[in-house]
């Protein structure tokens, strides 16, 4: 079983205009070194589908500052002026989506679900186009599945075999994420021997990890 | 007394002992600092944890600690993290006792607008719509004006962000409760009239016959 794979080749298996689930929240649970790579080689057209674009020179907000993504689809841009300023140009088209909904959206789609019933949005623009559900007379938005090509995912220590533990606020949408994208490819911290993580403190059980990216010789 | 810390001195009241507590990014941050005495509340914030503090000193910062921000925050003992989809959980499970956030619009309804100025503001809703369709208290701390324009109207005109009644509106004038029959003056500011309050209010308003002086620290017992 031969998981490590390298930083250039990982990218390299993403073509132009895939659509990407990428961890993180504003930066924090992004992987740094896929992102710099992703814009090292230039990819374009990205559908990038992750909880906000963080700030200019920060996380998701290269690959914006980069203009390599065609669509975004996540809960908050207001922290990056040159998101906004795309969307406004028309260079980038934004889906905005409640953060919770986003959540349950990617959740659904890696847990084998047709959608989920949320009461969030419901009377509100969000709401637009979409069906309603009464359950016990409470009114519910049905919010589709969202599932990727890939998923890049940062953790704080992956095992050998590609089992991952994530570290505190770092978590956020990486594990619903490893769910939901048809190739998995994480980048951690540090790779340690099968047994250092102990079972308990796996937060992605390592069948979903397609590719781990391994350290660089000499590095840390 | 700043307006923003007089908001927050009366929003701190409304907090129990052992609430989970939401604070939207702001005004709604300075709350934590004007907790009473023995009162002891933990703070989630929405990207994944329980048990939020300020950071202890400045060289503490840490990448995988963070607010909804994104700055480096401290943590309780006690404290949980955990990942997105349970965060939100959290707060549209009914688990959240109470919200704080900031607001663009109240009207007569208690409906709140606080996440887009179409054509001029559009930053995205994050988790607002969660927290205030979820939450079993909603408290908005806001202006009573921006740039005398009154915030508390008749009928919102921007998009709403859920049509779910809110709670307690605190401003700089006032403390107003949205009811079944409309909103009601529950408190003035220190030297504020009702009076001033209506002339800074487009909504209407019920005025009972006492208008007490807003609290401004808990009341010794």
């Amino acid at each position: 079983m031969k998981k490590v794979i390298g930083l250039a080749a990982a990218v390299e298996m993403i073509p132009d205009g895939a659509a990407l689930m990428i961890g993180g929240f504003m930066g924090a649970g992004t992987p740094p070194r896929l992102i710099d790579e992703l814009v090292r080689q230039g990819r374009r057209d990205l559908t990038v589908i992750a909880n906000d674009t963080a700030r200019p020179g920060v996380g998701i907000g290269k690959l914006v500052a980069a203009k390599l993504v065609h669509r975004m689809i996540t809960s908050h841009i207001g922290t990056n002026p040159e998101t906004q300023r795309q969307m406004i140009a028309g260079e980038i088209e934004v889906e905005l989506v409640p953060q919770g909904t986003l959540a349950e959206r990617i959740r659904a789609a890696g847990f084998g679900l047709g959608g989920v019933l949320t009461p969030t949005g419901v009377g509100t623009t969000v709401a637009e186009g979409k069906k309603t559900v009464t359950v016990n007379g409470n009114v519910f938005l049905l919010e589709l599945p969202l599932n990727a090509d890939f998923a890049l995912i940062n953790a704080k220590r992956a095992d050998y075999y590609g089992n991952l533990e994530y570290s505190l606020t770092a978590r956020n949408f990486n594990p619903a994420m490893a769910m939901a994208a048809a190739t998995v490819i994480a980048e951690a911290e540090d790779i340690v021997p099968v047994g250092v993580i102990s079972p308990d403190a796996v937060g992605t059980p390592h069948v979903l990890v397609s590719h781990l990216i391994g350290k660089e010789r000499g590095h840390g | 007394m700043d307006e923003k810390e007089l908001i927050a001195k009366r929003v701190a009241l409304e907090l129990k002992d052992g609430d989970l507590a939401n604070l939207g990014i702001g005004l709604p941050t300075l709350v934590a600092r004007h907790l009473p005495a023995g009162v002891r509340v933990f703070f989630q914030s929405e990207n994944g944890i329980i048990g939020m503090q300020p950071l202890p000193e400045e060289g503490f910062a840490w990448s995988d600690l963070t607010d909804a921000g994104g700055s480096p925050i401290g943590a309780v003992p006690g404290a949980a993290a955990f990942d997105s989809a349970l965060s939100f959980g959290l707060i549209r499970g009914g688990h959240l006792d109470v919200t704080v956030l900031g607001g663009l619009q109240v009207d007569e309804e208690g409906h709140l607008a606080n996440w887009t100025v179409p054509g001029k503001m559009v930053p995205g809703m994050g988790g607002a719509m969660d927290l205030v369709t979820g939450a079993k208290r909603v408290i908005v701390a806001m202006t009573h004006t921006a740039k005398g324009a009154p915030k508390i109207v008749k009928r919102c005109t921007l998009p709403l962000t859920a049509v779910r009644r809110v709670s307690l509106v605190v401003t700089d004038l006032a403390v107003i409760e949205p009811t079944n029959g409309g909103l009601v003056l529950r408190e003035v500011a220190p030297g504020v009239t009702p009076e001033q309050v209506l002339n800074a209010t487009e909504a209407s308003l019920i005025i009972p016959t006492e208008v007490p002086t807003m609290r401004l620290a808990a009341s010794p017992t």
